[in-house]
């Protein structure tokens, strides 16, 4: 069966390319474009560790056709803030242990940028509504709602993307 | 996942053209969540795939007028749970969308694709069993593990439909406009819902060479509030053991109309209607809520492992009453 033409925007670059029909958004990002940092979980759309932005939106790319991306935009965590930086979310996640194994955590902070940009000041029960499709089984989650409410505070208060190196 | 065309039509009319003949083979495809999940798992396997969320002439706008408010097919669950027309006029519906699936999957899922969405029986569900319901000669659950099972038989297959919005619209007496070869047609969602049968195993009378192009919900009565309770096996992101819309319009200190549906408990949304009886010109108390919930359990039939749902069903009623009956609560 034919493959077909796709274009996607993936972090701000235009990619075009051949793809099978069948062949998953996550697929395309991990095998074709060597973007590693969305991790295959369950591949049946109930972890949410494969979770991508598409027009801003997050999604499931184990959920989502290459085809159906076509000509829409992709976030992956390597686009979320520039080489070497990192976004105000994925520094909240660090500084306040939002993450043990680390599994999760792309498609986590992926979820609370595209919350942030929703809703800039989310109660707790809203963070928990939001990343309810996302599975996490090392921090029991407490953590994770505590980064995401670090972030909103840091990015009302201006935080920029940092520097990764002064951290190490 | 089997390797399959992938088309992607400019008009309806070119749409459904493609999928005429088609028989199954030649499937729509919106946001693509559950049909992707049949075919992963091997249950949907068709030759072709229908693009049809690039259709200019199908949409995702909500919008009122006279006749009520106008949902495109394509409008997903996460516009419905945000939408301040769907949430001051539906509430129901907005609770549903907002207790369905994951955030994630709301972004992608679409009201239309929502209402054919398929039964999550384990027997349907799995390749290695040929039920009924994929057009084998038996029900493996009726008799088998049966415990998110149907509580009222309409058919051979005891599997319950999946759909939160389902039965918040049944509740809200909305209906959906169709299109197919044969031009347009509108069919209350009372109808749309039929019980699969020996010859249609399917959980509504959606032609395969139909389209939904969109969702009509008539405006509210005065005085009228909705609401929609969902009971799962943990706290978010799960089907509905048992789901309940109740809509109830007041006529001064009494009941003017009720509309109660239960999600969960047959193969199509399932409407109470001994319970609305019941209800009408009643003043509106706990023992008359209680009432109304054991006349709509009245007839159920449960399972071996299903008898559980008959209590959840009956207290989620009894909340959903107190709930758009109580005083000060925001109207809807």
């Amino acid at each position: 069966m034919a493959t077909v033409p796709v274009t996607v925007t993936v972090n701000g670059t235009e990619r075009t390319t051949e793809v099978e029909p069948r062949t998953l958004l996550v697929y395309f990002l991990r095998d074709q474009l060597g973007l590693t940092g969305t991790h295959i979980g369950c591949q049946t759309g109930q972890c949410g560790a494969c979770t991508v932005q598409l027009d801003g939106e997050a999604v499931k790319s184990c959920m989502v056709l290459t085809v159906q991306a076509e000509g829409h935009a992709v976030t992956t965590i390597e686009g979320l803030a520039p080489a070497g930086t990192l976004h105000p979310v994925q520094a909240a996640f660090w500084e306040e242990h939002g993450l043990q194994c680390g599994y999760c955590t792309p498609g986590m902070v992926l979820t609370a940028e595209a919350l942030l940009r929703d809703d800039p000041d989310p109660d707790d029960h809203t963070i928990r509504h939001a990343i309810e499709g996302n599975l996490c089984r090392c921090t029991g989650y407490q953590s994770v709602v505590q980064s995401v409410r670090v972030a909103a505070t840091r990015m009302a208060e201006g935080a920029q993307p940092e520097p990764l190196l002064r951290r190490s | 996942m089997r390797r399959f065309d992938y088309a992607s039509p400019a008009t309806i009319d070119d749409a459904l053209a493609l999928l005429a003949g088609g028989d199954g083979a030649v499937r729509p495809l919106a946001g693509g969540t559950d049909l992707l999940t049949l075919m992963k798992a091997d249950i949907a396997t068709p030759e072709r795939l229908i693009d049809i969320k690039r259709l200019a002439e199908l949409d995702d706008a909500i919008a009122l007028d006279a006749d009520g408010l106008s949902i495109g097919a394509l409008a997903t669950l996460d516009d419905l749970e945000d939408d301040p027309l769907v949430r001051q006029l539906a509430p129901a519906l907005a609770e549903a969308a907002a207790a369905a699936a994951s955030p994630q999957l709301r972004n992608m899922a679409t009201i239309g694709g929502n209402l054919l969405q398929r039964p999550r029986c384990w027997y349907f569900r799995s390749s290695l069993v040929h039920c009924w319901l994929k057009g084998g000669t038996e029900c493996q659950a009726r008799d088998g593990e049966n415990a998110l099972h149907a509580l009222f038989d309409q058919s051979p297959c005891v599997a319950v439909h999946p759909s939160d919005l389902a039965t918040a619209l049944v509740a809200l007496d909305a209906s959906v406009r169709l299109r197919g070869p044969a031009g347009e047609r509108s069919l209350s969602l009372g109808e749309f819902f039929a019980p699969p049968t020996d010859d249609r195993r399917t959980e509504n009378v959606l032609a395969p060479d139909e389209l939904i192009l969109s969702v009509r919900i008539p405006p509210p009565a005065d005085n009228a509030r909705g609401t929609y309770l969902k009971a799962m096996d943990r706290k978010v992101w799960a089907f509905a053991l048992v789901g309940v819309a109740a809509t109830v319009a007041r006529d001064g200190d009494r009941i003017g109309a009720a509309r109660i549906v239960l999600g969960g408990v047959a193969q199509t949304p399932w409407r109470a209607r001994e319970a609305e009886d019941l209800l009408v010109g009643q003043r509106p108390d706990a023992d008359l809520f209680a009432r109304a919930a054991d006349a709509a359990l009245a007839g159920a039939a449960p399972l071996a492992d299903n008898g559980y749902k008959i209590p959840l069903a009956r207290t989620l009623i009894r909340r959903a009453l107190a709930a758009v009956t109580a005083d000060g609560a925001p109207p809807a």
